[in-house]
This record gives structure tokens, sequence and C-alpha cells, in this order.
């Protein structure tokens, strides 16, 4: 599984890192590690553009992991 | 419909209308809501700068307190508040200060810039070619990696500081504060005229206005509204998401504008607004890259700031401090012949690229 590390970033820095990460290495699983529930909705809204299925964010510590898998 | 597509309508609709009703209660014309220009006026208001016509654009503006709060509360409401800094902060403050010269050598911020289009003011357009110019430089090196760090845990109470200072700024406006017998405070006279002829001195009722900046403040946290993410998204993710919000404040502001008689479409005699077609264009290019490296518009940082931002918060203290560049200066309202103007745009747009440049990773 890919991990990207979106913490601390500012809009839309993540979304072109996932984004980057997801056509970098087609047909495979995506964890992202994300601090702020806009950049959750944001990277969830390009995924699934972009035919990936996303999990719900399970958040722990104050952060959320969003896992996305090809669809 | 999805849930935040409905957001990013709503929060267009309530901004359009309450734009249009400010205005109806007293807020400049093609104004109702202006991010850059208010903060100027409380920059103005406790005296950053000082003008020979006495009084003019100096006002505790409640709109911009109202946002802060609304967007703060919303925050806390729904778990989202969380203090966070540390992405470069003195690269911020100085990026805000130079978006507040950008936004006034225009005579207003991106929201302002939808507005003044909804009302037939063409000068907008000029200053919407170039404002996409900007957005489209800092887009250029996003795609080049560009950040300015990441942001790291902060203390709890650091997040508190912008709200703070906004209590403390209402404080100040309900008490009619004077720190000297000349103030400041400072207060614009109703109907006031500014430099250049128009009226700018005059506002809605605190009240009314404090309660429209709530609902904003609401709305433009929960929508994520963000005029500069609107064209950023367009060009990068080929995302129209944010340009709903955009585009309906501006359809919204049309219609009433032509229901109301207040349509007026030209160049000239625009109200708050000047026809130097040069510095509309560079004004508001130098808005648009400032915006999309700080990662967001000047309403956008408002919300920021009240979600825990503290990074938010310095580019907010930095557009003060370029409210008082910028007045104290003369480089606001950039006609043909402002020479000192045009030489700070030009500044900030090179500090900018250079800024975009260096940081490329």
């Amino acid at each position: 599984m890919i991990e990207v590390d979106a913490r601390g970033l500012s809009c839309p820095i993540p979304v072109i890192r996932v984004r980057e990460a997801i056509e970098k290495h087609p047909g495979e699983e995506i964890r992202v590690i994300i601090d702020t529930m806009v950049t959750v909705e944001n990277v969830t809204r390009m995924a699934e553009n972009k035919g990936m299925q996303a999990a719900a964010p399970v958040e722990q510590d104050d952060e959320f992991v969003l896992d996305l898998k090809p669809a | 419909m999805k849930k935040d597509t409905i957001w990013v309508i709503a929060a267009g609709a309530v901004v359009g209308i309450l734009a249009v009703v400010l205005t109806k209660l007293g807020n400049p014309a093609n104004m109702g809501f202006c991010i850059a220009c208010f903060e100027r006026d409380i920059a103005g208001a406790l005296g950053f700068f000082n003008w020979n016509i006495p009084a003019a654009v100096q006002y505790i503006r409640p709109e911009i307190l109202g946002i802060v709060f609304g967007g703060f509360l919303t925050a806390v409401a729904t778990r989202e508040f969380k203090p966070r800094a540390g992405s470069m902060p003195v690269v911020r403050f100085m990026l805000g200060v130079f978006m507040m010269i950008g936004a006034l050598a225009f005579l207003g911020c991106p929201l302002r810039m939808v507005i003044r289009l909804g009302g037939g003011d063409l000068n907008a357009v000029v200053a919407l070619v170039g404002f996409i110019a900007g957005i489209g430089i800092g887009v250029v090196f996003l795609r080049q990696g560009f950040n300015l760090g990441r942001t790291q845990k902060t203390g709890f109470w650091d997040g508190f500081v912008l709200p703070g200072f906004m209590v403390v700024l209402l404080l100040l406006l309900l008490f009619q504060v004077k720190f000297t017998e000349t103030g400041p405070l400072f207060f614009s006279a109703k109907g006031h005229p500014g430099v250049d002829g128009s009226a700018v001195g005059i506002y809605a009722g605190i009240a009314i206005s404090l309660a429209a900046g709530l609902l904003v403040g609401w709305v433009a946290q929960r929508s994520r509204m963000c005029c500069a993410g609107a064209f950023r998204d367009l060009f990068i993710m080929r995302s129209g998401h944010l340009m709903i919000a955009v585009a309906t404040v501006f359809v919204v502001i049309l219609v009433l504008n032509i229901i109301l008689g207040n349509f007026h479409m030209s160049f000239a005699d625009q109200p708050v607004a000047h026809t130097g077609y040069i510095g509309n264009f560079l004004g508001m290019a130098l808005v648009g890259i400032c915006a999309v490296l700080l990662g967001g518009c000047p309403l956008r940082q408002l919300i920021l700031a009240g979600n825990g931002n503290a990074d938010s918060a310095i580019t907010v203290f930095g557009m003060l401090a370029g409210a008082g560049f910028a007045h104290n200066l003369g480089l606001a309202s950039l006609v043909n012949t402002n020479a000192w103007g045009f030489a700070a745009v030009i500044l900030g747009l090179a500090v900018a690229i250079v800024v975009a440049f260096v940081n490329r990773k």
C-alpha cells in the first residue's frame, strides 16, 4: 500500500500529492494521513473523480486515515 | 444533489443576498462585503494610517468580526477547531501585506471583484483577467511542488489569537473608545467622501453588520468557499466545485441589481472604483498569486484563522499592516499616474514569484 503524508500542507497541495500517487501507481491502494476535515473532503472528491473508492475516514489522535481503493 | 454542492450554492446565495442587503442598509455601493476594504477600514480606525482627509475609510467593520466569529463557532461546533502554526509565518505575513497592496490598487478583494462584476463595473472584468493570470502563475509553481512547509500542532490558545483580537475590536467598537482626544479610534462620518470622491465612509448598523458577518462566517466555513480556490481548482483539478459558490454570488447579485435598478454597465463613474486598467489588472494579478501561495483568498484566510490556523491569523495581521503601507505611502487606488503604487505592485509580484520559485520541492 502506498502512503501519502498530507498532514499540515496548505490547500490544494495534499490533493496534488495524492493525485500524483494515484497516477504513478495505478491499481494500487493508497493510504492518506490527513489532519483536517477539509483535506479529507477535498482528497475524497478528487479520488472519486479519478475512479477510486474512498473508505470512511478513520479518526485517531486528532488525525484522519483515509484509505483509497481502485473502484 | 450532494450535500457539499448544496453548501456551496447556499454560501454563494447568502453572500450575494447579504452584500446587496448591506448596501441597501448603508454600506458602500457595489461593496456590501469586501474583505480587503473592511480590513483596511479596521486598520484606519486603529490609526494605522492617517489621511489628510479626516475620518474617511476608518471604521471597525463588524462584518469582519462576524466572519471570524462565525467561522470560529462553526469550527468549534463541528469539532474542526484545531490550533495549527509553523508554515513560514513571516513569509505569510509579507504575502498578506502584498495581497492587501494589490487589492487596494484595484479597490477590492476577489469577492468585491465578483460583486462589482454583478453591478456592471467593467473595470472588474479587467481585474478578473488579472486575477486569473495571477492564479495561473501560482498554479505553475504548485505543479512544480511549491509549498511553504507543513503546519504543526501548536499550543491550544495559539488558535484563539485572532478571534480574541476580534473580541477586543468589538469591545472597542461598542464602547466607542478614544485613546486620545483626537483619536484613535477613528470613525468615518456617515456619507463622508473618500479620496476618490465616492462615499466610502458609510456603513450599515452594527448589529445587522455583525449578524451578516456571522452568517457568512458560518456558510463560508461549511462550504469552504474561496474565490481563489474556485479558479485554482478549475486549473489544477478541472473541478468546478468551489466555482459554483463564486458563480452563485455573481448571478444573485446581478439579478438583484437588475431588479433594484442598480445595474449600470460601464467603465467610468462606478462607485468606489477607478478606470486605471493597468492598475486593476496588475493589482488583482498580485492578489491572485498571493492567494494561491497562501492557500486561500482573503475571505478564506479569515475562516481558517477562525478555525485555529495561526498562520492564517498572521496573514490577516499582514493584511492590516498592508493597509497601513498602502494608505500611508499613497499606493492605493492605482490610476495610471501613481508611480509608487505601480512600483509596490511590481515589487509584490516579483517577491511572490521569488517566494514561489525558491519553495519548490
